[in-house]
């Protein structure tokens, strides 16, 4: 999978490199896994322990009273956001899918009159930051009655252009043999695009939808200027909810903290190589 | 690629029941016609009305005085522009300072952006056994959300209770520095922060584009007696150069787009110093109502993000030649 570079000619024995080597991805892996260790240890112990000074590094007591406190909490309804934010990043991730794949499919393997011009266009709004028509939208979502629902925190992201982009590219880069045999065969477009296309981009497809729960699944600018209700909170404006109400009560913030991490930390394990080539291959392009 | 509809044309032509056939195929033909646009229609509609209709928005916002809660919104012309420009009008400070803070952010990070995760990608792109681990591993904090990564970070650096203080104690440093609430340590941490949670994706995209890099160019180096600098310089630097301006233009984007972290983190202190063009964007256009000038900002924001970019390009193209 990887072309190493050749190794360096320094003079040092190949050994003392290795431990060199070692010593160094160790204490790097420290910087980045020591804070989200810190999360989890923090939210097992109790309030007083966390007040502690120095700190403790292992949870004594082991302590539950940080979940404790986001589970039952009515000001707070914690696992309501959860499942808020569960079924937001789930739903957004399927509309992309099905509405990105259609247009990339369109773009990349059929001809028609305005293909050009539609796709630069979509392209070209790649090109403005979108928390630039953060205003705007606000005005659009108000209009459809959207604020405090679901839908706004579902659907305007799905607007996206990245991926169109991304699976136009994938579309493009598989051999025209495939459909032409289909066509023979008698397949129409819809057939060719539901049962030759989609399953031979697999890969690219489960990328696109791991990285548009990702992207859902964190958003935190929108959320908090749209959903104002307890109830309709995802887990990012929750977060900064929580924050407000328990101020330096790390247990329990961290414990929410923890409960947004898991399923996205999950995924990452789950579906690593999905999102690493995802993002390589957006660096790709440029 | 567009062969196939040729293909599938004719096809229909193909010859016997002759009225049939004529009908079949001609009822064929506008489907086909009509399809690549039937296919596009869902995402069109999405495109329309989140990606269209707000650029078309914000420029009609952006000459009203829109006020959400008041019935009458007048023309006013290029007023919201002439305000963020004349130094006596009532936003003129907070506007600025909002452009300082975002000024002051995206210079200070994205060096760092750009070197710190170059030099992860560089130790990375080498056969080790555990190699795929450490590279999850520096990109693990970069799939976790703002609204986490904030809250953590206020807590790691609260002056009294946060980690870092007592880490920095043991080790004989002083152990009583306000992070969050005063200058300069309020941006070390936003950009101490930003650098921590994001160099992964940055390290992935370079590591993409150095395995692209040819081995040969490197055995050639050597073979002219080349040192390990010799070869970054002439061998790996001009082979990354797309990726470089890749991550230069995007990080450049995100640094000046930033807004949880000081929203969180230092949550615009010290008085509003941290407080970012993006932040005071969306106060003023959906706290304070004023979503006219927001949307002047807005767009004047946008403009200024594009004359950087196009800059990046500019400076890169010479560098070629």
């Amino acid at each position: 999978m990887t072309t190493p570079t050749p190794p360096t000619t320094d003079g040092s024995t190949p050994g003392v490199r290795r431990v060199g080597l070692y010593a160094t991805l160790v204490a790097l892996a420290l910087i980045f896994l020591v804070p989200l260790l810190w999360m989890v240890i923090t939210s097992l112990k109790t309030y007083t322990a966390a007040q502690q000074i120095p700190p403790s590094w292992l949870p004594n007591p082991l302590a539950g009273y940080g979940y404790e406190q986001i589970l039952n909490n009515s000001a707070n309804p914690v696992l309501r956001w959860f499942l808020n934010s569960m079924l937001a990043a789930t739903l957004h991730s399927a509309l992309v899918l099905v509405t990105a794949s259609m247009a990339a499919y369109s773009l990349a393997r059929l001809k028609f009159r305005g293909r050009g011009v539609t796709f630069a266009l979509i392209v070209g709004t790649l090109f403005i930051p979108p928390t630039s028509l953060i205003i705007p939208n606000f005005l659009i979502v108000d209009q459809l009655n959207w604020i405090d629902t679901l839908a706004v925190v579902v659907v305007p992201g799905a607007a996206s252009a990245f991926g169109v982009f991304f699976l136009r590219q994938f579309f493009l880069s598989l051999p025209n043999e495939l459909e032409e045999a289909a066509t023979l065969d008698g397949a129409n477009q819809w057939q060719i695009f539901y049962k030759v296309v989609l399953p031979l981009s697999r890969p690219a497809l489960a990328t696109l939808a791991v990285l548009s729960f990702l992207t859902n699944w964190n958003d935190f600018l929108w959320p908090i200027f749209v959903l104002f209700s307890p109830e309709q909170l995802t887990l990012p404006p929750g977060l900064g909810l929580l924050q407000g109400s328990y101020v330096t009560d790390y247990p329990v913030i961290m414990a929410g903290a923890v409960l947004a991490s898991l399923p996205v930390l999950i995924l990452f394990v789950l579906a690593q190589r999905h999102i690493i080539q995802g993002v390589s291959r957006s660096g790709l392009k440029g | 690629m567009a062969d196939v509809i040729e293909v599938g044309a004719a096809r229909g032509d193909a010859p016997p029941p002759a009225a049939n056939a004529v009908r079949r195929s001609a009822s064929a033909g506008r489907t086909r016609r009509a399809t690549p646009y039937l296919f596009l229609a869902p995402y069109l509609v999405l495109f329309g009305v989140f990606g269209l209709l707000p650029i078309v928005l914000g420029v009609w916002l952006s000459v009203h005085q829109w006020d959400f809660q008041l019935p009458n919104r007048p023309f006013v012309g290029l007023d919201n522009y002439k305000q963020l420009f004349s130094s006596d009008s009532a936003v003129y400070g907070d506007w600025w300072q909002s452009v300082r803070a975002t000024a002051i952010f995206t210079v200070l990070s994205v060096p760092l952006l750009v070197v710190v995760p170059l030099g992860l990608a560089l130790l990375l792109n080498r056969s080790f056994p555990g190699r795929t681990f450490f590279r999850a591993i520096y990109f693990a904090p970069y799939v976790l959300g703002v609204a986490v990564i904030g809250l953590l970070w206020r807590f790691l650096l609260d002056a009294n209770l946060g980690l870092v203080n007592r880490i920095l104690g043991v080790v004989g440093l002083p152990s009583d520095t306000p992070w969050v609430t005063n200058m300069p340590w309020a941006w070390i941490s936003l950009v101490g922060v930003t650098v921590w949670w994001t160099s992964g994706f940055n390290a992935v995209i370079y590591l993409a584009g150095l395995q692209d890099i040819s081995p040969e160019l490197y055995e050639a180096a050597r073979m002219d007696g080349a040192n390990a600098w010799q070869r970054f310089r002439n061998v790996t630097l001009p082979g990354l150069r797309p990726v470089l301006l890749f991550v230069i233009t995007t990080t450049v984007l995100a640094s000046a787009n930033m807004f949880g972290q000081s929203f969180l983190i230092t949550q615009g202190t010290p008085g509003t110093e941290t407080r970012t063009v993006v932040w005071f964007i969306v106060e003023e256009g959906l706290r304070n109502n004023n979503a006219g000038r927001a949307a002047a900002m807005s767009i004047v924001f946008a403009l200024l993000l594009a004359v950087v970019s196009i800059a990046n390009f500019r400076l890169f193209r010479y560098k070629e030649d």
